[in-house]
């Protein structure tokens, strides 16, 4: 029976990730020179089962891959094999590789980084290092027994087969195993030195028996490992090959040729490793043009693997349930009342009520269902120790992670769009903010700095905090920088408060030296932007010497948006309500009209540039002037504009809909929701509508 | 309408799988005909939230319990002179497979007709009006009793209608900004 597995690969690369991640925080938390025990289990658990899961879904690329990770990590657990920093690291790599591997399978491309037969090789020499010494020869002459075999074909095996105790107990019978290898070529079974006990001590169940196999044969070494899939976690087996002339194969030389292979795969378990690696390489091949085959394929799907599914607590869903069921009790009772032939006052009364249980159910079936999509932000905050880790390795810089708040959730979708910003931060906190300990002792703190990542709810926002007791902002460099750049008149004094502002700025960075991790300037006003998309803002305090502190404030949720309701002419819109700074009516006197028709209203001492909505919209307006209507003060791209509406209506929370789903992409609209009297309302995209003006660098051409 | 639906039903067993069904609307004493199994529904003419600076024929949106669905008029897609909306005035709601997304989109119309059934093979090719005229949005033509009906791909007609114009829009956007970088420079 055919099954299609490729309905359960997307669980399957979850779980992955999933494991790869618990791994990964494992590896963090390790201590290497005295490791936990069950931590070292956490992890091999994680390796085994993407090893399995792999092996399944005929991934072989990963699964040869996790199976040297495997072997180190068994051995690892097995205390045959003491752990280093270097096997930290090199699995650290490994999670890193795995991850880029898996997002290749899930968009269906071919995996091609250097780093994967980098790290194979670096395991299979390590893996080689635990009982013997010179393991680069080896895997090389395995690789030229994989030359030869290609070259003559047939190749004269010997397996060394020491079937484990346990082997009959567990329902494999090495008859029907032996039987297998004869259909591959011609076999030869010989009974090797074997211990039994004393005949009274004998198990009947158990297993004593070593055999000594001879084949000949042009099947390669998966097909013979084939045979011995099931048992070859509880017996040794050893593979040893030679190539044979043509035609002159010698099933009878018995146990002498072993001695006579020069192959020199070592007679330990280990041994088995290093050929297995070695035809990794070549299946890896093998996976890359089998991995061509779906591509046409995947060509039609391949948009994007987005879309996901979400991993829900029970508890939410039986939550929801337990609404559900109510809800249908109050529609059985709002339902026998409309049986009714007619009402009078007592039914009158019972249906008023059950309206409002209604009312309150959907309120919170409404609020559970949100739930659904909130995520606790440990999700975004654990990658952090491993971006702490290593770039405060790179950095020389002694680091302490603070994780607080890790429960607070927030939207599935905000989540994934605050990681990006939040990382940029964080860098920046361990490149510019940090001391090196030197500079630390010298100041009289801690040899060890401290970045506290902390999450918490505020009203309808979640505010996410990125704190350290670094250095602080160096206000005179900043000040001096943006007065050489420009961005600040050499005469002008600016607050402490403005000038932290400056570093907002796009293009600007105080650091000297452009360094591998930050300081080239694109930074905060990217942060900053990507916030401003999410509806959401930023501040920045920082004290010389004491450290600063970001506070990013986001909404809960991408699906609804606080939003002032504007009138144009017959129109409603929606502006998002974060981005307004105040609305004014504008006195003629502070109007001015530049020559090609733009016009800039005087606000205390800036000039906005007007942005005339109806005009933009090709509406009627009541207001053709700015002088007749109002002027929004709206925030785009950290720059005010003015825009021109009739009137401002009320304020409320809107629920976001897709205009994109059933329509298009509209310029200046970023979706539509609907209103209570259930019309359809559109928001303006500030940014957008800016752009479709034509006026964003107005303000620099004034300037 | 739903009484005619009916009809059809005992109609529709017998069909063999040559033949399909259509919903037939009259627009300009034209009748034309869409494949039922893309109409979703039928509504009367309700006021819609108009979307800036789209074409003409683009009436906007309304609110679909809780979708967005844009209303096009196929009259002004068409160039036929428009009428004034009243009680009369019918929208039809239909499913189109658009770039491998499914779109849902009202077009209005002056009346919805009649429900029958069009064997493909009475299905007649569009007689040629010479190059400049693109009528691959027409399926074929056919007859019903006396009149004749035009069988609209609504896949082709909508999908044209939708994604150029969103193609459109992000040129005349790229446009806007090359412009504005010329002026800066």
């Amino acid at each position: 029976m055919e099954i299609d597995l490729s309905q359960f690969s997307q669980v399957f690369f979850e779980e992955s990730l999933e494991g790869l991640d618990a791994m990964e925080s494992e590896l963090l938390n390790l201590d290497v020179n005295n490791p936990d025990e069950e931590t070292i289990n956490t992890i091999f658990r994680a390796a085994h089962s993407i090893k399995g899961g792999s092996a399944t879904f005929g991934f072989s690329q990963v699964a040869n891959y996790t199976h040297l990770l495997e072997t180190l990590l068994d051995e690892i657990r097995d205390g045959r094999r003491q752990m280093t920093n270097e096997h930290q690291d090199m699995l650290l790599l490994s999670v890193d590789l795995l991850r880029n591997m898996f997002d290749a399978l899930m968009r269906k491309i071919d995996f091609d980084d250097p780093l994967l037969a980098q790290l194979e090789k670096q395991f299979t020499i390590e893996i080689a290092k635990g009982t013997k010494g010179a393991a680069p020869e080896e895997s090389d002459s395995s690789n030229d027994t994989l030359v030869e075999q290609e070259a003559t074909g047939l190749l004269h095996w010997a397996i060394d087969f020491q079937a484990g105790i346990d082997i009959l107990r567990c329902g494999n019978d090495p008859y029907l195993m032996f039987n297998e290898l004869r259909q591959l070529g011609e076999l030869s079974v010989n009974l090797a030195k074997h211990s039994s006990p004393e005949f009274n001590d004998i198990d009947p169940e158990a297993c004593y028996l070593n055999w000594q196999l001879e084949l000949v044969t042009d099947q390669p070494l998966e097909r013979l490992k084939e045979v011995f899939e099931w048992v070859e976690d509880e017996c040794i087996i050893n593979y040893s090959s030679s190539p044979v002339m043509n035609g002159n194969a010698n099933p009878d030389s018995g146990p002498s040729n072993i001695e006579s292979t020069e192959v020199a795969i070592p007679q330990e378990q280990q041994g088995s490793e290093t050929v297995q690696n070695d035809v990794g390489g070549k299946r890896l091949d093998e996976a890359k043009t089998s991995n061509q085959e779906p591509k046409p394929k995947a060509a039609s799907k391949a948009k994007l693997p987005e879309t996901g599914s979400i991993r829900v607590s029970i508890d939410k869903i039986d939550l929801l349930i337990n609404m559900v069921g109510e809800l249908v009790i109050t529609q059985a009772m709002l339902g026998q009342i409309g049986q009714q032939d007619e009402i009078n006052e007592e039914s009158f009364e019972s249906l008023k009520q059950g309206l409002e249980q209604l009312a309150t159910h959907t309120r919170d079936l409404q609020e559970s269902v949100m739930q659904i999509r909130m995520l606790p932000i440990s999700f975004a905050f654990n990658r952090f120790p491993r971006l702490v880790r290593d770039i405060g390795q790179q950095l020389g810089k002694k680091v302490n992670l603070v994780l607080k708040g890790e429960d607070t959730e927030l939207d599935k979708t905000v989540m994934e769009k605050i990681v990006d910003p939040m990382v940029h931060l964080v860098r920046n906190s361990l490149d510019h903010g940090l001391e090196t300990p030197e500079e630390r002792l010298a100041k009289g703190k801690s040899e060890v700095g401290t970045i506290t990542l902390n999450a918490f709810h505020q009203g309808g926002s979640i505010i996410i905090e990125i704190i350290d007791d670094g250095a602080g902002l160096d206000t005179d460099k900043i000040l001096s920088k943006a007065r050489e750049k420009g961005i600040v008149g050499q005469d002008e004094e600016l607050s402490t408060e403005a000038i932290h502002k400056l570093i907002f700025k796009p293009g600007f960075s105080t650091v000297d030296a452009v360094s591998d991790l930050s300081g080239r300037g694109v930074g905060m006003d990217v942060v900053r932007q990507n916030i401003n998309e999410l509806n959401g803002s930023i501040e920045l305090k920082s004290t010389q010497d004491k450290g600063s502190r970001f506070t990013i404030r986001l909404p809960l949720t991408l699906a609804i948006l606080d939003g002032q309701l504007v009138r144009v002419g017959r129109h409603i819109y929606v502006v998002p309500l974060v981005s307004i700074h105040e609305s004014l009516q504008v006195e003629p006197n502070k109007i001015n009209r530049l020559s090609d028709g733009h016009e800039l209203i005087q606000l205390r001492n800036e000039y906005l540039p007007v942005i005339k909505v109806y005009q933009e919209f090709c509406h009627t307006a009541d207001a053709k002037e700015i002088k007749d209507g109002l002027v929004m003060v709206v925030d785009s791209n950290n720059e005010k504009i003015g825009l021109l509406v009739d009137e401002l209506l009320s304020q409320q929370q809107v629920v976001i809909k897709s205009l994109e789903d059933n329509y298009s992409q509209v310029p200046g609209v970023s979706g539509a929701t609907i209103l209570g009297d259930g019309t359809v309302a559109l928001i303006i995209d500030v940014t957008g509508l800016v752009s479709l003006a034509g006026i964003t660098n107005m303000k620099e051409h004034a300037a | 309408m739903t009484e005619q639906i009916q009809n059809m039903q005992p109609q529709k067993q017998d069909n063999d799988e040559d033949s399909q069904q259509y919903l037939t609307f009259i627009m300009a004493n034209e009748e034309y005909g869409v494949e039922i199994l893309s109409v979703q529904e039928i509504r009367g003419w309700e006021s819609t939230t108009v979307i800036p600076n789209a074409p003409s024929h683009v009436k906007g949106v309304i609110n679909l319990r809780g979708t967005i669905v844009p209303i096009i008029d196929l009259r002004q897609r068409f160039g036929i002179e428009v009428l004034d909306y009243g009680t009369t005035t019918v929208v039809i709601v239909v499913k189109v497979a658009i770039a491998s997304e499914h779109k849902v989109i009202g077009i209005v119309v002056d009346a919805v007709s009649d429900v029958f059934s069009v064997n493909n093979d009475d299905v007649r090719d569009v007689p040629n009006f010479g190059e400049d005229t693109d009528l691959s949005f027409i399926k074929g033509l056919t007859n019903a009793g006396e009149k004749m009906v035009i069988l609209l791909d609504i896949n082709r007609l909508l999908g044209s209608e939708v994604l150029p114009e969103a193609e459109q829009l992000s040129q005349l956007m790229h446009n806007l900004d090359a412009d504005k970088q010329v002026v800066n420079g």
